[in-house]
């Protein structure tokens, strides 16, 4: 049981500080969290802490591949408006894994 | 400035960012050493620099604090002028405690003729006032874009509060209440507390005179509104749900209709978060990373030059402020015997500092607009002429930037340069606004007291403009 980091990470540094296990390090060429120390924050907070202020839509996954922060929840952007900005590979990596 | 306490004053009046006279001879310069946010603005788009703090499109260089602190001594030895240094982002610097407070804490051991500045949106400001309160910090600016959280709501989807991501009129209740709680801690401690705020019509226009109002009543030095910036191509949820940003006439109202309750710092410019030098100029090429890693510093010796320098500088502004005291006195005597019947007039001024009009039309990056009416002559704000043109290709052509340069002097009937080409004259004329050339290398004050005196000669100046009066 362990969260992932995709390649939508911008590399914020938001994350890496709130994890109780330590499990989140910055690597090449975006954050990565460690499978076997991550317990998605069970025991140590109601929502995993990394999920809940990353800014990125789609960056952060389960082991199912389902992504935490779908597109438009985090900006409330409309779907469309985020097709134009050429976004569409969140939208596919959204699509893909749901 | 003139109605700012005498203490302040004299911490602000040798500041590059707010002293109309001390920005052409001291710099300040920002580090990029805090990625991270703890709140998402509706103008910001994390996969970019925060397009309202910086230049949009633009990612800083991220440094690590020790880089930081090289970097920052590298330029306060070879430029002397740099006097303040802000930790302003990409994120918010005290949702990055460590690496901020870790800048602050070498700088004050390694450099103490440096001042610190910090930018935030408040939500942590509570729980760092006591930190800060022990470095050298010149001020701390928060950005405050409403005090109402019906307003807030619109303005801010989240917050990341407690361990929990909190969402609508909730999250603006408590992110309303840590930005007030901060302020006036800060004020309590005796520092410096500087506010921004974001006009975002139809938002938050209406609000942003209360908002003055109060932070000014809880002792907020200076209330700077800066217009939104929102182009579809930065990605954010203004840019991309079609809110516009104010034109330029709005945004002199709001800050005419706020000045009355504060000082307003009118000569604002969104300037980069990373640029280095004097405002206005940027020297960031010639101290990347690579080039600082192999400078020698020997800071002592620069300690030195830079107290000199700053000196000499001060003995300067000082002597500049008692002649120009002594001329306003004229000035006003001057115009109280004027007709007080007279509309006021704005115009723009293409000028590469030192007070006269020496610039060419065309190379002016940036205007400065005054006012004049019976009551003398006043600055009001600078007009960035390549506002939205931030080099990018899709406005290369001369045709297109001379077009944006003619709206960014929108409701100015006058622009007073050196020189100008023909082909923008007769663009300006069509555009309604009068290009003048007379008065190249005359002081500005004088300039426009000149040029007022003569529309007003002309029967320009009557109260209603002479359109009105012919369809009348
Ligand atoms: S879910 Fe929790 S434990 Fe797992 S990486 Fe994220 S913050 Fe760390
Ligand atoms: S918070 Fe999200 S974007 Fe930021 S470093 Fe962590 S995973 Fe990457």
């Amino acid at each position: 049981m362990a969260l992932i980091i995709n390649e939508l990470c911008v590399n914020c540094f938001a994350c890496e500080p709130l994890c109780p296990n330590k499990a989140i390090y910055e690597a090449k060429p975006h954050f990565l969290i460690n499978p076997d120390l991550c317990t998605e924050c069970l025991g140590d907070h109601d929502a995993p802490q990394c999920a809940e202020i990353c800014p990125i839509e789609c960056a952060i996954e389960d082991e199912y591949g389902e992504v935490l922060n779908p597109p438009g929840s985090l900006t409330g952007i409309p779907l469309q408006a985020l097709q134009a900005l050429h976004e569409q590979s969140v939208l596919d990596k959204a699509a893909a894994r749901s | 400035m003139n109605v700012l306490p005498d203490h302040i004053m004299k911490k602000v009046q040798d500041h590059p960012c707010y002293s109309e006279d001390a920005h052409h001879y001291f710099a300040r310069m920002h580090v990029a050493v805090a990625p991270a946010c703890n709140i998402q603005c509706n103008y910001c788009n994390r996969k970019y620099d925060c397009a309202n703090e910086s230049r949009p499109g633009v990612v800083s260089e991220l440094l690590t604090p020790v880089q930081a602190v090289k970097k920052t001594l590298a330029v306060a030895a070879n430029i002397p002028q740099m006097s303040v240094l802000g930790v302003a982002g990409p994120g918010d610097p005290l949702a990055n405690p460590e690496r901020t407070f870790d800048t602050f804490r070498m700088l004050s051991e390694q450099a103490p003729d440096i001042k610190l500045c910090v930018s935030t949106n408040g939500l942590s400001l509570p729980d760092c006032v006591d930190e800060l309160a022990k470095h050298n910090i010149d001020h701390v600016t928060i950005t405050i874009n409403c005090v109402d959280p019906e307003v807030g709501e619109k303005i801010y989807p989240w917050i990341f509060w407690q361990n929990r991501r909190i969402k609508g009129r909730e999250a603006a209740e408590i992110l309303i209440e840590r930005q007030q709680k901060g302020l006036e801690m800060l004020i309590e401690r005796g520092i410096l507390v500087k506010v921004n705020s974001v006009m975002i019509p139809g938002v938050n226009d209406q609000h942003l005179a209360e908002v003055s109002r109060v932070v000014k009543s809880k002792g907020a030095f200076l209330h700077n509104v800066m217009p939104l910036i929102s182009e579809p191509e930065h990605g954010t949820f203004y840019g991309l749900t079609g809110q516009r940003g104010p034109t330029q006439d709005e945004l002199n109202d709001l800050q005419d209709a706020c000045s009355g309750d504060m000082n307003m710092m009118r000569h604002c410019r969104q300037c980069r978060a990373d640029a280095v030098g004097l405002l206005g100029e940027d020297r960031g090429d010639e101290f990347t990373l690579d080039k600082i890693e192999n400078m020698e510093i020997d800071y002592a010796a620069a300690m030195v030059v830079r107290a000199e320098l700053r000196a000499d500088v001060i003995a300067e502004l000082e002597s500049k402020r008692a002649a120009k005291a002594a001329k306003q006195n004229v000035v006003s005597l001057v115009s109280l015997s004027s007709a007080p019947a007279l509309r006021p007039v704005k115009m723009a001024v293409a000028t590469s500092g030192g007070g006269v009009i020496n610039q060419h039309f065309g190379h002016a990056k940036e205007f400065l607009v005054y006012e004049a009416s019976a009551q003398g002559v006043r600055f009001l704000s600078h007009r960035k002429a390549d506002q939205y043109c931030a080099g990018d290709t899709s406005c290369g052509d001369g045709e297109s930037v001379l077009g944006m340069t003619i709206k960014a002097l929108e409701g100015c009937e006058v622009v007073l340069c050196s020189k100008i080409g023909f082909e923008p004259w007769g663009m300006l004329e069509t555009a309604g606004i009068q290009p003048n050339g007379e008065h190249a290398m005359e002081p500005i004050e004088d300039a426009i007291a000149a040029v007022y005196a003569e529309m007003q000669a002309a029967g320009k100046l009557l109260v209603q403009p002479a359109h009105q009066l012919k369809s009348a």
